[in-house]
């Protein structure tokens, strides 16, 4: 088999893959979630735990030592078996609190401390790194296979010749992290979900499964003679004689379980993207069963592959060199998409959990304190997020990639798995303890991590370098300063023991300790006491902490703040949501305490619950919590807990309806007093033109004297006004007419490119004098609408000039952006001035609402109101966009209409 | 020398026709199109005769003409209200306020021209 052809077939997968994600993104989009998220997508989503390391790995385990390969299959099925409710606690608790990491979850419920987001984001790096590299490593090796001439030379090492590995495994970390990029950052969702990315991690599940088990039944049936035969094998080979080591045996099956519940990238697919908590119990039997066909060919396959290789070949390649071997090379390849597909579904969803948690706890925070006050508002915060995790995901596989050549690959895959395990279970008992243990505070939290993390480090990763990088071969000999007892592999004269278990034993006593003395003996801050509750009781409190006080905060600030976040048009739907909650129209709700927790729920999901606390802080300004909000949740009594929330709701309730009928009232009243005005405006508006032609045409009719230039003159006012009456009976007209719905629409297909070329000039002529800039994107209105033209250039034209006449900043411009948005497109005007003020927001449609009486307005205040009856009447809308600087109005209308709603 | 009128009213075609009418009448016509100042620029001029209109930008034509008879050199100055809603409504807040004289947009030049001579007339 040629390289090209594995080179070529590679892409091809990954152009496969692509494609899966683009289109479960775009089905996503257009909210046709369905069977994207189905509990076996779930399921299939968890075997990102089935790494290269599972793929080509666990044949090598089983070869090196016989059946302990299993303890790496036992730790999850044990979780999804026997501890199935933490996992429920956990994605219980990522809902609520709208998690959005594992350093998050740590963060948010020790107070929202940043210094513990901090700490678990470089554990989970420093952790996640070598596997990274294991990835990568893995993906190279098999390469290798492939390229050289494995079967001629039958050594492994003259194999390594014809590719350069280095640059094989550089070109792999830049296309995962490239499709990281494209998938994992395209939205910042407010529930941190990637679709996409599940979606093509599910096919890749699939992919590695078929690829084992096909290899499983090839061997059996094809390379040997039926399970008897394997029996046969497996007793006649050095498995058989392999003996349990139950130290070893306990403590790797509890760190395969403690990483299965801690790894940054499985608490990504577990918690942050599950999508219903029933998932769950679906995945507690599916997922073991995966594991349980995963795990079922090994060892057959490593006993052929003992029996059938040269002494020296590496086991951990036998799932690729038993086809080679045997000339299937069809069965090679598949069986090589398998091991592609575990390391690129490991290393993408790795890097996203990592950008996330590196971005909403390093860059954000820091990007904070450096930008001044109020830098929530101006700057574009969801740009910075952007950036942030795209770069953060570049430099986690830079980072892979950089121990990759500098642990030089020699290392058996097995082992940089379990130091990686052993580093990220250090997060155990923070996370277990947050979550069951109300008295556990962030000292107590910080004390154990740190703890940990060091232990961890001094013990098993270090020398893991076997004494090249930082840790001397004199220390891992005589321990630090020559102090024997600080032997890192025999720990306070500990010897004899497995490191690994020699480390794991040691780090999870020490942090454990020191996580329960130092919660013991320090005391919780108000918030931390208030996250503890929510957390431990989950399932009692439906809300989050009871934390803002409102009043001090200006609803359109924070819109402008959710705006930057979340994107304008999600802000926009959450705050009317809010707002229509309250019993009050438009966008702007009341800043209740409960709107602005609900506010920092959304934002944590976007960027972390310790940056969304601080924003919100930044504009509402002083401390968070009160001494009666901590009364009332340290007060347990359920009774009276239930009682004043009854009282609560009765009141909310009340209140909502007496805000409703009052601006129901406010309302009529207001146009009550427009409707008189409206007959002594028309009298106006018609009587002032009727007044010059009265006056000029009598002039002309009396016959004294009348000077040659001013009859022409005169006559040409009694014409312009005639002109100017005529306009205004038509917009009455038409107005009457669109208000009836007895309109005919021309409906045909244009450009609204051309359209909006069309309104602009248009209105260029009629207005000279004032120059406005107009900044437009070409590229994005080019779109192509079938609509009533006319009709549409009419509301443009109105937008414009109104735009025009009152548009009050020194250097005026018109920001006209258009966007698609799924079957319909949007069109916003935004001018630079000072705005409509929020009060006549509600009424600039209604008729005559002409906002300042002002003659150099022109018209008679029916502009809008026909703009909005047109929209309407085009099965679109029209609204004002507050919190956008000036004033701004967006136009929404599909691309096509209905026929059916068009007939009528 | 004619009488020095003052014409208060924003719309300029109006003004224009007003004026024309009134020069050639013999008058001598001074305008201003700002309700916001025209109390200022009335008791600076003192015309023998003022035209107000009702619905100016800044300030509406009653407010002025409240201020107008509230002050001691405006108290007896004639005045012609022109508006141009014509409802009865509006005729009795020009009675109330102390217009001496109301007139309904379009007016007849004519008329315009009698009634301010009547007011001039009945002032000397």
């Amino acid at each position: 088999m040629s390289f090209n052809l594995l080179v070529g077939v590679c892409l091809a997968y990954v152009a496969a893959l692509f494609l899966v994600a683009f289109f479960a993104e775009r089905r996503a989009q257009a909210g046709k979630i369905g069977w994207l998220r189905s509990p076996i997508v779930y399921t299939l989503s968890l075997s990102i735990y089935c790494t290269a390391w599972t793929f080509y790995g666990a044949v090598g385990y089983a070869a090196r030592s016989g059946l302990e390969f299993l303890v790496i299959y036992l730790g999850p099925t044990l979780v999804m078996v026997g501890w199935w409710w933490i996992v429920r606690k956990l994605v219980r608790i990522g809902k609520t609190q709208r998690i959005t990491s594992i350093a998050d979850l740590i963060s948010s419920r020790y107070g929202k401390s940043n210094l513990l987001g901090v700490i678990v984001t470089v554990l989970a790096v420093v952790g996640t790194t070598p596997y990274i590299a294991l990835q990568l490593q893995s993906v190279t090796l098999s390469f290798a296979v492939f390229a050289g001439d494995w079967r001629a030379s039958g050594r492994q090492a003259s194999a390594w010749q014809p590719v350069d590995l280095n640059a094989t495994a550089l070109w792999i970390a830049a296309g995962l992290a490239l499709f990281t990029v494209l998938f994992g950052t395209r939205n910042l969702d407010a529930n941190e979900r990637h679709h996409g990315v599940v979606s093509a991690i599910a096919v890749e599940a699939v992919v590695k499964l078929v690829a084992l088990v096909g290899l499983g039944v090839f061997v059996v049936w094809g390379v040997a003679s039926g399970p008897a035969d394997i029996l046969a094998r497996i007793d006649a080979s050095p498995i058989a004689d392999w003996q349990p080591d139950a130290s070893r045996w306990v403590s790797l099956t509890f760190l395969s379980a403690v990483a299965f519940l801690c790894l940054p990238r499985m608490f990504q697919v577990m918690v942050v993207e599950n999508a219903d908590e029933r998932h769950v119990a679906t995945a507690s039997w599916a997922f073991p069963l995966y594991l349980f066909l995963m795990s079922l060919f090994v060892v057959p396959i490593a006993v052929v592959g003992l029996g059938m290789m040269p002494a020296g070949a590496n086991p951990d390649l036998f799932v690729l060199t038993i086809p080679l071997a045997t000339d299937q090379d069809g069965l090679a390849m598949l069986s090589f998409l398998g091991g592609f597909s575990s390391a690129t579904s490991m290393v993408i969803v790795a890097a996203i959990a990592l950008s996330t948690m590196v971005s909403n706890h390093i860059v954000m925070p820091l990007w904070l304190s450096f930008a001044t006050k109020g830098a929530t508002v101006s700057g574009d915060v969801r740009q910075v997020v952007l950036i942030a995790r795209r770069c953060s995901i570049a430099a986690v596989l830079l980072l892979g990639y950089a121990y990759y050549r500098i642990s030089g690959g020699g290392t058996a895959l097995a082992a940089i798995g379990l130091i990686s395990f052993a580093g990220v279970a250090q997060v155990l008992p923070a996370m277990i303890g947050g979550i069951f243990w109300r008295g556990a505070t962030r000292i107590g939290a910080a004390a154990g991590l740190l703890t940990g993390f060091a232990v961890w480090g001094y013990t098993l990763f270090l020398p893991s370098f076997g004494g090249s990088f930082l840790l001397t071969e004199a220390v891992l000999e005589h321990g630090l300063f020559g102090i024997g007892w600080l032997r890192p592999q025999a720990l306070f004269g500990i010897e004899g023991m497995d490191p690994v278990v020699h480390a794991v034993m040691w780090s999870m006593v020490l942090n454990t300790l020191a996580f329960c003395l130092g919660s013991l003996f320090s005391f919780p801050g108000p918030l931390e006491r208030l996250q503890g509750a929510q957390f431990v009781n989950v399932y009692e409190f439906g809300a989050s902490a009871r934390g803002w006080r409102g009043g001090m905060a200006e609803a359109e600030d924070l819109l402008v703040m959710a705006q930057r976040i979340l994107g304008a048009d999600q802000a926009q739907a959450l705050f009317q949501r809010a707002a229509t909650g309250q019993g009050k129209s438009g966008y702007l709700p009341d800043p209740s305490p409960d709107f602005l927790e609900m506010l920092e729920r959304e934002l944590s999901g976007s960027v972390g619950a310790a940056t969304a606390h601080a924003m919100i802080a930044q504009i509402v300004g002083g401390a968070s919590v009160s001494v009666e909000d901590l009364m009332a949740v340290a007060d347990e009594a359920a009774q009276i807990m239930e009682y004043s929330s009854r009282l609560e709701a009765q009141s909310a309730e009340l209140g909502r309806t007496a805000r409703q009928l009052q601006e129901a009232n406010e309302k009529l009243t207001e146009l009550s007093i427009q409707k008189d005005a409206f007959l002594s405006q028309i009298s106006h508006e018609l009587r002032t033109p009727m007044t010059s032609i009265r006056a000029f045409s009598e002039i002309l009719r009396d016959g004294g004297p009348v000077p040659e230039e001013d009859v022409e003159k005169f006559a040409g006012i009694i014409h312009d006004e005639a002109v100017r009456l005529t306009r205004l009976l038509d917009d009455l007209l038409d107005l009457s007419v669109l208000e009836n719905g007895q309109v005919i629409l021309n409906e045909q297909a244009g450009n609204l490119n051309e359209l909006l070329d069309h309104a602009l000039a248009a209105t260029h002529a009629a207005r000279q004098e004032r120059p406005m800039r107009i900044i437009r994107d070409e590229h994005a209105e080019d779109l192509l609408i079938y609509t009533d033209t006319d009709r549409l250039s009419q509301v443009f034209i109105n937008l414009i000039s109104n735009a025009q006449k009152y548009c009050d900043a020194e250097d005026p411009e018109l920001r006209i952006q258009v966007r698609q948005r799924g079957p319909r497109v949007d069109i916003v005007f935004a001018d630079n001035g000072s705005g409509i003020p929020e009060k006549s927001q509600t009424l600039i449609f209604e008729k005559f609402s002409r906002l300042s009486d002002q003659a150099a307005a022109g018209g008679a205040g029916l502009g809008l109101a026909i703009c909005r009856e047109i929209m309407a009447n085009l099965g679109g809308e029209i609204i004002y966009l507050p919190g956008q600087g000036g004033a701004a109005f967006r136009v929404t209308l599909p691309l096509a209409r209905p026929k059916a709603a068009a007939a009528q | 020398m004619g009488k020095h009128i003052l014409v208060i009213e924003d719309e300029p075609n109006i003004i224009e026709a007003i004026r024309f009418i009134l020069s050639r009448d013999g008058w001598r016509v001074d305008t201003h199109s700002n309700g916001e100042d025209a109390v200022e620029v009335v008791k600076r001029t003192l015309p023998d005769v003022l035209v107000l209109d009702v619905m100016l930008p800044n300030k509406s034509g009653y407010d002025i003409l409240k201020e107008l008879r509230e002050a001691e050199d405006t108290r007896a100055l004639p005045i012609l209200m022109l508006t141009a809603r014509g409802q009865t409504k509006d005729r009795e807040m020009a009675e109330r306020y102390g217009a001496s004289q109301f007139m309904t947009k379009p007016f007849s030049n004519a008329e315009v021209l009698e009634n301010l001579r009547q007011l001039v007339g009945a002032d000397t």
